[in-house]
């Protein structure tokens, strides 16, 4: 595969990382909208709520992300924080 | 036909001995044909309800006892055996290849095991062929990371055998059924379980070992050690309500640690005790619906996380590496890796028609049913977080984020084949659950795929990838950094060898002093006595002890010998 250092590989260009993005939004906004279209049954008075799951994904991601950041102040370590001793 | 009475461990024992000795083609034939021909024996063959005894000094064990849980894990183990044996087909390591058909051998003894003391037996042969594959790394950090596994695996073997001594007192009886929280001795076993289910606190030997093993090698230790667990635990301790808890604990502490861990088999690790969180969820609720998710969920995580650690490994073969902070851009050269990657972490994530989501959702369901609303938010929160750090973060920095320049080859034939079997089944259990549902042990009226419920997942999955989107194009996700991150192991890594070392020398110090002491007292005492005339006498000159004995041998053989006069 020698040619391969060359070849222009599919995320190489940037038009098609934004085209990616966009579809991907795009369903993110259809999935928002079909929330109010289709009739849901609820199990539980929180799922009424609406858009929950998709507030519940977004925030509880963003959430984990800032937390486990703040965690690594803490926990983080160099590599070999365990080999001096062993 | 007395071929049904043939326990499932004995194919993969005898195999192990036929691959010792020979070589070659026919080794690798021998490796393949046995989960084939044992998985379809147990499939046609043999039926719930099964029980053989074998009498053992005045003990009689139930080595092979079969039911629909059983043969679930049965059927799964052979599964599981076959894709790892093709996986590794290349590997030319005698001790892998045999160890492998041991270490399946034994989660096979150990969920057909009738009674406990089989369960301890086959326990500790889990824990001991296992380690070889850390060990077949032939570094020293992968030796220093197998004793450690081992020791919390024998430890939780040996809790094993002593709850089931003190049970045995308590009842005269040694049967595998239902144990449930009373008393001492049940106690012990539920931690011995705890400990292979990877409890937190208890957990570090997974994170710490896996990542450690061979390429290969880790695929064989994802798929038996835990999910034997699992097992014993829904047999033992169904409905125990302190397990939701424990379960709840275990879907969330370790995402928090995948997302900032660089070695990207130990994201993995971290995210298998998030999984094994939820099947502990489910046994702990013990509703038929809960119980058969866990053991569906248990099932299908043994192939979609199978699938991850083999693209995770053919990357470490190809690469040599495993950190996320050096990988990206692989999907230029391993793009069937990269693919096959993608459907185990779609798999894990549990998007509608791929298998975590036909498994999970039980779980999630009877959650709700039964009214464990808070836990449920966390689990939620979990499974949002699966998908983030697995589903998202897993394939991106493998095999797209920044290019790293790497350039190499697509996985060998034999890897490829392997993750194709496994994302195959990935797809056909997601999309077609009413087979494995046919398989599950309790009865129940469920199906998974009902608008709202569909709906609802995407959204949550589609939200926390939006997350990941917003958060690096805003440069707030945090870079993969080479670092260790500190977890419970650091109790015993780092707080014990350095209290043991501090307390060590404190008490040389303290010894060094008693010793001075001693040596001015007896120089003193010396002295004091050298002024006595006393002194000058032969006898209190210093005599070897040698004499002593001997003239204590001597008076000792006179009394011999008079007492033996007539």
């Amino acid at each position: 595969m020698s040619s391969s250092k060359q070849k222009q590989h599919l995320f190489d260009n940037p038009r098609n990382v934004t085209r990616l993005l966009r579809g991907f939004y795009l369903v993110c906004a259809i999935l928002l909208i079909l929330d109010f279209v289709l009739h849901r049954h609820i199990a539980h008075s929180w799922e009424s709520l609406p858009e929950f799951y998709a507030v519940f994904g977004f925030v509880a991601c963003v959430l984990l992300v800032l937390i486990a950041k703040e965690l690594r102040k803490v926990v983080m370590r160099k590599e070999d924080y365990y080999d001096v001793d062993e | 036909m007395w071929m049904s009475e043939l326990p499932a461990f004995v194919p993969f024992y005898l195999a192990a001995v036929l691959v010792l000795i020979t070589n070659g083609w026919l080794r690798n034939l021998i490796l393949l044909a046995t989960p084939v021909v044992a998985g379809l024996h147990l499939w046609f063959n043999v039926d719930p309800g099964l029980s053989i005894a074998l009498p053992l000094a005045n003990l009689e064990l139930t080595i092979y006892r079969t039911d629909r849980l059983s043969l679930l894990f049965g059927y799964m183990f052979h599964i599981a055996a076959f894709i790892a044996v093709i996986f590794a087909l290349h590997v030319r390591d005698t001790t892998q290849q045999v160890v492998g058909m041991l270490y399946a051998g034994s989660a096979l003894g150990a969920v057909f095991a009738g009674d406990l003391i089989t369960l301890f037996i086959f326990w500790e042969l889990l824990a001991i062929t296992s380690v070889f594959f850390i060990w077949a790394r032939h570094s020293n950090r992968s030796l220093h990371a197998g004793i450690r596994y081992l020791l919390f695996q024998i430890t939780s073997g040996m809790l094993l055998l002593a709850g089931t001594l003190i049970i045995y007192s308590q009842s005269n009886s040694f049967t595998f059924d239902h144990i449930g929280l009373n008393g001492l001795g049940s106690w012990l076993i539920f931690l011995a379980f705890g400990i292979k289910c990877a409890f937190p606190f208890l957990h570090n030997w997974l994170t710490d070992a896996y990542p450690e093993a061979t390429p290969t090698g880790t695929v064989f230790l994802s798929a038996f050690t835990t999910k034997v667990a699992v097992y014993a635990l829904a047999r033992g301790f169904a409905g125990t309500e302190i397990l939701i808890y424990i379960g709840a604990v275990m879907t969330c502490f370790p995402i928090f640690y995948a997302v900032i861990e660089n070695d990207l088999r130990r994201v993995l690790a971290y995210s298998m005790i998030n999984q094994v969180g939820f099947m502990v969820c489910g046994i702990g609720i013990g509703t038929a619906l809960a119980l058969n998710g866990a053991v569906a969920h248990a099932f299908t995580d043994v192939i979609f996380k199978g699938l991850l650690f083999m693209s995770m490994g053919a990357v470490l073969y190809r690469t040599g590496n495993m950190n996320g902070s050096d990988l990206g851009g692989l999907y230029k050269s391993m793009p069937k890796t990269a693919l096959l990657c993608i459907v185990g972490a779609a798999s894990i994530s549990a998007f509608p028609l791929f298998s975590g989501f036909v498994s999970k959702s039980m779980i999630m369901s009877a959650m709700l049913i039964e009214g464990y609303d808070y836990i449920w938010l966390m689990l939620l929160f979990a499974s949002a977080g699966v998908f983030h750090h697995a589903g998202i973060k897993i394939p991106y920095f493998a095999f797209f984020a920044h290019d790293s320049g790497i350039r190499t080859q697509e996985a060998p034939w034999n890897m490829l084949l392997a993750m194709t079997i496994a994302a195959v089944l990935c797809i056909l259990i997601g999309s077609q659950p009413q087979y494995l549902y046919n398989l599950l042990p309790w009865e129940m009226d469920y199906w998974p795929y009902d608008m709202t419920h569909v709906l609802a997942q995407t959204q949550l999955l589609f939200f926390s990838a939006l997350a990941f989107v917003w958060l690096n194009k805003q440069g707030l996700y945090p870079p993969e950094l080479h670092s260790v991150n500190l977890d419970a192991e650091w109790l015993y890594r780092k707080l014990l060898p350095v209290s043991s070392h501090a307390l060590l020398r404190q008490l040389n110090q303290i010894g060094d002093k008693v010793r001075l002491g001693k040596s001015v007292l007896l120089q003193h005492s010396r002295q004091l006595f050298g002024r006595f005339p006393l002194a000058d006498y032969h006898l209190a000159a210093s005599w070897p002890t040698g004499s002593m004995v001997l003239w204590i041998a001597i008076l000792l053989g006179g009394f011999l010998l008079l007492d033996s006069l007539p």
